[in-house]
């Protein structure tokens, strides 16, 4: 008698249904698009993550520089130092192996103080470097010198342009060059690579001079495998190139990764590390292990990936921000409305059937069973608007995987902007204009002063937006709708309860 | 067998009050015939309500079969009203979406009878009162007539001591007015309850062994 009772009601009250089943289905749907947007971006995030700090990477630790530390070193050129042409111009080209700056390298005993502690599962360690090239043109500065001393303004030169006394032209390269452990290959950044070309590093490589390069960056150089580059004056022989496995055309941590024990023997660090990649055993684990190796390392940089998530910026920032409290208010505001609406009908639809439902009390139905049966046609109108909303839901969200909707984010505290050559250009004019001591031409920029300078190297990378829809959320979902009903019920159920039948059959006498 | 001892009933309408009834005292047997008529106001649906349990006096008692129904709690007056006494309305009071079947069917909800024995009762007593070819009909498709049949078959499905029936001919033409009270009479009679009429109708009066008069909240027996 139960569900026939219930089953006519909600056909003959087909409008006040619909109503409410609409109500809920759109506010269960924006439930479910909110719900699976958020936990795209989360993923797109966690893709942006990844193929900086790898897979299955839950802490990172590194330290910071001193202010003013790392970074490319001063590029001293003695008066002597190059070729000089018949203007006087020398052509000098030199090269800066340095830890990157902002941030500092530390001992590798702090991998092994890592690895001790309890819920470690895996640890591996990098060595983030930067190698900054110098090449091109100086001015004769002795002949300037005695220029001024002459009382002569020497000719402005051109940045790039070169050829005039006094001119110069240069270019300024920076790539990134990771050292990394071959024999490490459960955590860090190699685990978000594919070999696009050759092979990537072995446990074999540990001390030979060869090198693994992003097959972007190895692209734009015109490098490919079998190839040689030159780093810090050794040649290294280029066995491979990788491609991330995050995205078609997402560009891996680094430009060029070299064994681990190279990486230091070229920076003149030997024993030196920048980066652990730490693997914990449980999620729940994670912030227990960061305050254990904040504990440890006292001047160490420690960042779950919850912080590192934070640093995230770019559209997919934007999108994180938008979901999180944009798409979460109208959620409640709508999922609130509607919760309303079918409170309002049902109670609504009690006063009108004050007879029908005195009648039963009359006959002898509980007030239980009144209610119940209130409550039932709410809760099934809820499970209608979940079901429908859940369908409304998954559309919307294959919507919107359908549209692509391309996010870009980068991480890594800071982009590293270089100058450029028109500032660094400038700058170094002005110092050719001003005649500097003539036995030690550049000392440009002491600690990298006119490169602008940020933390570690910044990491663009382009995610597709990918709404997942999870079970859960449906399960969720439908919950949330049949909630509203209940509480529809309970609010209507109530109003039922206290019908007392001899007054509701007076009323209507 | 209904005993009533100075039974009061006074209602608060706004700032008045009501005095529905009065210091009523009556007896009523097992199986007898009661029409009580009065005018409107008077206490006539007030004292059948007492009598059904389904509202409580303010004061004195109403026991049936000993038992005072003004002491008992809701849960208790529930299961008399399911199981000892049968209701038929003037508004016939059917569930518009359920059919003749299902709205007797509703009668034997509460005393939690199988599905297969509900449906069997209920057809048999839509039988009784000559109404088995229309129990898939809802109330809407029925006639005011045979709308009462299904209401008279609702209440007596459940093999009630009592029978209530508050004003059951009050909207239905002469003719349909003598088939309702013929079916009653016939019921009554056949199946030993107690009868309780209300009715405006005299003629409807005349045709109770018994008659009593309710008029200011006060009970005249008019056969005494």
């Amino acid at each position: 008698m139960f569900f026939t009772y219930l089953r006519r009601e909600l056909r003959n009250r087909r409008k006040q249904t619909v109503v409410v089943a609409i109500g809920l289905a759109v506010a269960i749907a924006l439930v479910i698009v909110v719900n699976s947007v958020s936990a795209g971006v989360r993923d797109a995030q966690a893709s942006v993550l990844e193929s900086v700090y790898g897979v299955g990477t839950d802490v990172t630790v590194t330290q910071a520089g001193e202010p003013g530390a790392g970074g490319p070193g001063a590029f001293a050129f003695g008066s002597e130092d190059g070729e000089a042409s018949e203007d006087g111009t020398r052509s000098l080209a030199q090269d800066n192996l340095s830890v990157a700056r902002g941030s500092a390298s530390f001992d590798v005993s702090a991998l092994e103080t890592v690895a001790a502690l309890d819920h470690v599962t895996g640890v591996s360690a990098t060595l983030g470097l930067q190698n900054t090239s110098f090449s091109g043109e100086m001015p004769d500065f002795e002949a300037m010198q005695e220029q001024m001393e002459a009382g002569e303004r020497p000719e402005p030169g051109t940045a790039g342009g070169g050829g005039a006394a006094g001119g110069s032209s240069f270019e300024v390269n920076s790539f990134d060059v990771t050292g990394v452990d071959p024999a490490a290959d459960a955590v860090g950044p190699l685990t978000t690579v594919e070999v696009a070309e050759g092979r990537t590093l072995t446990a074999d490589d540990a001390d030979a001079n060869v090198a693994v390069l992003d097959a972007t960056y190895a692209e734009q150089q015109e490098l490919a495998v079998g190839d040689t580059l030159t780093l810090a004056g050794t040649e290294l022989e280029i066995v491979g190139t990788v491609t991330s496995t995050t995205g078609d055309g997402v560009a891996t941590a680094s430009d060029v990764y070299v064994p681990l024990a190279v990486a230091q023997t070229l920076a003149s660090l030997d024993g030196q590390v920048t980066d652990l990649y730490v693997s914990v055993d449980s999620a729940s684990n994670v912030d227990e292990v960061a305050s254990a190796i904040e504990a440890a390392l006292p001047d160490a940089s420690v960042s779950t990936q919850s912080d590192l998530a934070e640093d995230v910026t770019g559209s997919l920032s934007t999108a994180s921000s938008l979901v999180g409290t944009l798409g979460t208010w109208l959620s409640i505001i709508v999922l609130a409305a509607a919760f309303g609406l079918a409170i309002l009908f049902t109670v609504s639809g009690v006063n009108r059937r004050t007879r029908e439902l005195g009648t039963l009390k009359a006959i002898g139905w509980s007030r239980n069973r009144v209610v119940g049966q209130i409550a039932g046609e709410s809760v099934a109108q809820g499970l209608i608007g979940g079901v429908a909303g859940v369908l409304l839901g998954g559309l919307a969200v294959a919507a919107i995987n359908l549209a692509g909707i391309t996010l870009t984010g980068s991480s890594g505290g800071g982009a590293f902007s270089f100058g450029g050559g028109g500032d660094v250009g400038d700058r170094l004019q002005q110092m050719g204009g001003q005649a500097p001591d003539a036995g030690a031409a550049g000392a440009a920029a002491p600690g990298g002063g006119p490169f602008g300078g940020g933390g570690a190297v910044a990491s663009a990378v382009d995610v597709v937006l990918s709404a997942p829809v999870s079970l859960w959320i449906v399960l969720a979902a439908v919950g949330l709708a049949v909630l509203g009903g209940l509480l529809a019920g309970v609010v209507g159920g109530r109003r039922a309860a206290r019908l007392r039948p001899a007054e509701a059959l007076r009323s209507l006498a | 067998m209904y005993q009533i001892d100075t039974l009061t009933k006074t209602y608060q309408q706004g700032k008045r009050v009501v005095h529905a009834l009065q210091d009523v005292s009556l007896r009523i047997d097992d199986g007898e015939l009661v029409s009580i008529q009065g005018p409107t106001g008077g206490g006539k649906s007030t004292l059948l309500q007492m009598l059904g349990g389904l509202d409580r006096p303010t004061s004195g008692s109403i026991s049936l079969d000993g038992t005072d129904l003004a002491g008992m709690n809701d849960t208790d007056l529930t299961r008399v009203r399911a199981e000892t006494i049968g209701f038929v309305f003037q508004n016939f009071n059917l569930i518009p979406t359920l059919t003749a079947q299902e709205n007797v069917e509703t009668a034997l909800v509460p005393s939690g009878v199988s599905k297969e024995e509900r449906a069997a009762r209920a057809v048999a007593a839509l039988e009784s009162v000559s109404l088995g070819d229309r129990a898939d009909h809802l109330p809407g498709e029925l006639s005011g007539g045979q709308q009462q049949r299904v209401a008279i078959a609702r209440a007596l499905v459940k093999n009630p001591k009592v029978l209530l029936a508050d004003e059951p001919t009050g909207n239905l033409d002469e003719e349909t007015r003598d088939e309702i009270v013929d079916l009653l009479e016939g019921l009554w009679k056949e199946q030993g309850l107690t009868l309780i009429l209300v009715t405006h109708d005299s003629v409807v009066a005349r045709r109770t062994p018994r008659r009593l008069r309710i008029a200011k909240g006060q009970v005249k027996d008019l056969t005494a």
